[in-house]
């Protein structure tokens, strides 16, 4: 479904990613595990068309994207769960969803696709009138998700939805994401809560240093020594 | 809720009578903060995103002056001369905005993008002397009497009612513009432009959309302006004061509020009006210094205006608002 090849990227002189290439197919799981910095974070600007690919290209079901900017992606059918959430704190929680079904392609859609998003998250119904910013940290996420889920993409881009969050509310989205997969998206997410993530992904790759290391199913990377002494702490 | 149609029906029925009951030099007020309130209430649609422009004098230029060029040496009627001022201005918005827009010019540069651009037209103006008479202004040819067809009404009781319907329709487009899906875009924009690009937002064109319509209602302000006061000055248009004056007001009187930039233009017009009869002309300068200072201190007490203080104490009745 996604195919990523050879991307290079960076700010200004700054090099963030070397010559990276992945794939992702229908109905998979994918994770990008690494340290801070590794550029995980920078892989999925560039995917999501915040920031241009210095070198390489991307494309969803053959269709090359790399050209377009970040509204035209999320029309082709790529969906950011950027990190931190970043939701518009004074929005309320429905004005939030409102927006990310914003591309006319969506907009027609948007009551049942709410009905939907409600259904999937009960807990943002009970909140909807209330700004994001007063939301807990765990329902952040939802609504980060949620709004994501909105323009129905084929593929839901997550970075780091862990972060900064209480272990057992990272615990709560991890299952989010399983419930993500169970209604059968296709996930691209980038963690450094390696454990984790290997849990519940399919198959993952491990960058460093802007460059893809080691690639493999998840359950053979949470088995490899390597991984286990450098990211899980074993 | 339901208290407010009949409110607003009565105001408008008092405003419709007001003239009758004025002396020409209170119309003559009450002409000003329409026209001031429109322009203001245009500035504000832009400004309450966080696209605070320093420029609108270059909008109010073209629309003070292009009529007027245009009534003069072609004889064209304002009826075509004010539209093609703002079309006109819509495109000198477009043609700043775009760029400014692509290379993510926001903040206090893109501020000063715009600031520079009233100091082209303001130049432009004085620069094309032959036409405009320069520094000196000029003043559209007269009619000679009230008429429609030059929209010159020596009057000041019917242009009164002409000011009444642009500030009116003004305001309707500030509601309509609120409720709409892109003014809730320009919130998202406003509060994190990047996950709003992330999220499927198109935000250029949401901010230039929003750049465009307020640009040229601006133009529009200023062709309303100079068919009331029969002259027009490069600096009265587009100086760096009015510029600045627009700003101030609209943020002193709530640029997040519908009735707030029209307090500002009531604000800012009663208070130079009557500094200026207090003083006359015993320390000049005075009536100026007293000006700046009051609106520095509601600039840093009262960031949301009077009309956003008001609505704070009308939605915690018995609490003092919150600061901002």
């Amino acid at each position: 479904m996604l195919t990523v090849t050879d991307v290079s990227a960076g700010y200004g002189s700054f090099q963030a990613l070397f010559g990276v290439s992945l794939a992702v197919a229908a109905g998979e799981a994918v994770a990008v595990i690494g340290a801070n910095g590794a550029g995980k974070t920078t892989l999925m600007r560039v995917i999501s068309g915040l920031l241009p690919a210095s070198g390489g290209g991307f494309a969803l079901d053959g269709r090359a994207l790399e050209a377009l900017p970040a509204h035209r992606i999320v029309a082709a059918g790529i969906a950011h769960v950027p990190e931190n959430r970043r939701l518009f704190p004074r929005l309320t929680v429905e004005e939030n969803l409102r927006m990310g079904a914003f591309i006319p392609a969506a907009r027609k859609h948007f009551a049942e696709r709410l009905a939907w998003v409600y259904e999937l998250f009960p807990r943002l119904l009970d909140r909807r009138r209330q700004p994001a910013g007063t939301l807990s940290g765990g329902e952040q996420q939802m609504c980060a998700i949620g709004r994501a889920l909105m323009s129905k993409p084929k593929l839901l881009l997550m970075d780091e939805p862990s972060a900064g969050l209480a272990p057992l509310v990272v615990e709560q989205v991890f299952n989010l994401v399983r419930r993500i997969r169970a209604e059968g998206f296709t996930v691209l997410i980038v963690e450094q809560n390696v454990q984790q993530v290997l849990d519940i992904a399919d198959r993952a790759y491990l960058l460093d240093r802007g460059r893809i290391r080691l690639s493999g199913a998840a359950g053979e990377l949470a088995r490899n020594e390597e991984i286990r002494q450098a990211y899980m702490g074993i | 809720m339901t208290a407010r149609l009949p409110a607003a029906l009565a105001a408008l029925v008092l405003l419709l009578l007001l003239p009758l009951a004025l002396r020409d030099y209170f119309l003559h007020i009450a002409v000003q903060v329409l026209l001031w309130g429109f322009i203001y209430t245009a500035w504000s649609m832009m400004g309450r995103f966080g696209l605070v422009s320093l420029g609108h004098g270059a909008f109010l230029g073209i629309g003070g002056y292009v009529p007027a060029l245009l009534w003069n040496h072609y004889d064209l009627t304002p009826w075509l001369g004010i539209p093609l001022s703002v079309l006109l201005a819509a495109l000198l918005a477009l043609v700043v905005g775009y760029p400014a827009t692509r290379m993510r010019v926001v903040g206090h540069y893109y501020a000063l993008v715009t600031l520079a651009l009233s100091q082209v037209v303001l130049l432009s103006m004085i620069a094309l002397r032959d036409m405009t008479g320069g520094s000196l202004g000029m003043t559209p040819r007269s009619a000679g009497r009230a008429s429609w067809y030059a929209l010159q009404f020596p009057e000041k009781s019917e242009f009164y009612f002409l000011a009444l319907a642009l500030w009116l329709a003004g305001l309707a487009l500030w509601l309509w513009l609120e409720r709409s899906m892109g003014s809730k875009a320009l919130e998202a924009i406003n509060e994190d432009e990047g996950a709003a690009a992330a999220i499927g937002i198109d935000v250029m064109r949401e901010k230039l959309r929003v750049t465009l319509i307020s640009a040229g209602l601006t133009a529009l302000g200023g062709g309303a302006y100079v068919q009331y006061l029969m002259y027009v000055n490069p600096e009265t248009v587009s100086g760096v004061g009015v510029s600045l004056q627009i700003v101030f007001a609209a943020i002193a009187g709530g640029m997040y509020s519908l009735l707030g930039p029209t307090i500002g233009a009531l604000l800012t017009i009663v208070l130079a009006e009557g500094l200026r009869v207090a003083f006359g002309t015993h320390f000049i300068g005075a009536a100026n210094t007293i000006y700046g200072v009051l609106l520095v201190l509601f600039i840093i007490f009262m960031p949301r205006g009077i009309a956003g203080l008001v609505e704070g104490l009308l939605a915690r009745p018995g609490r003092p608002a919150a600061a901002e």
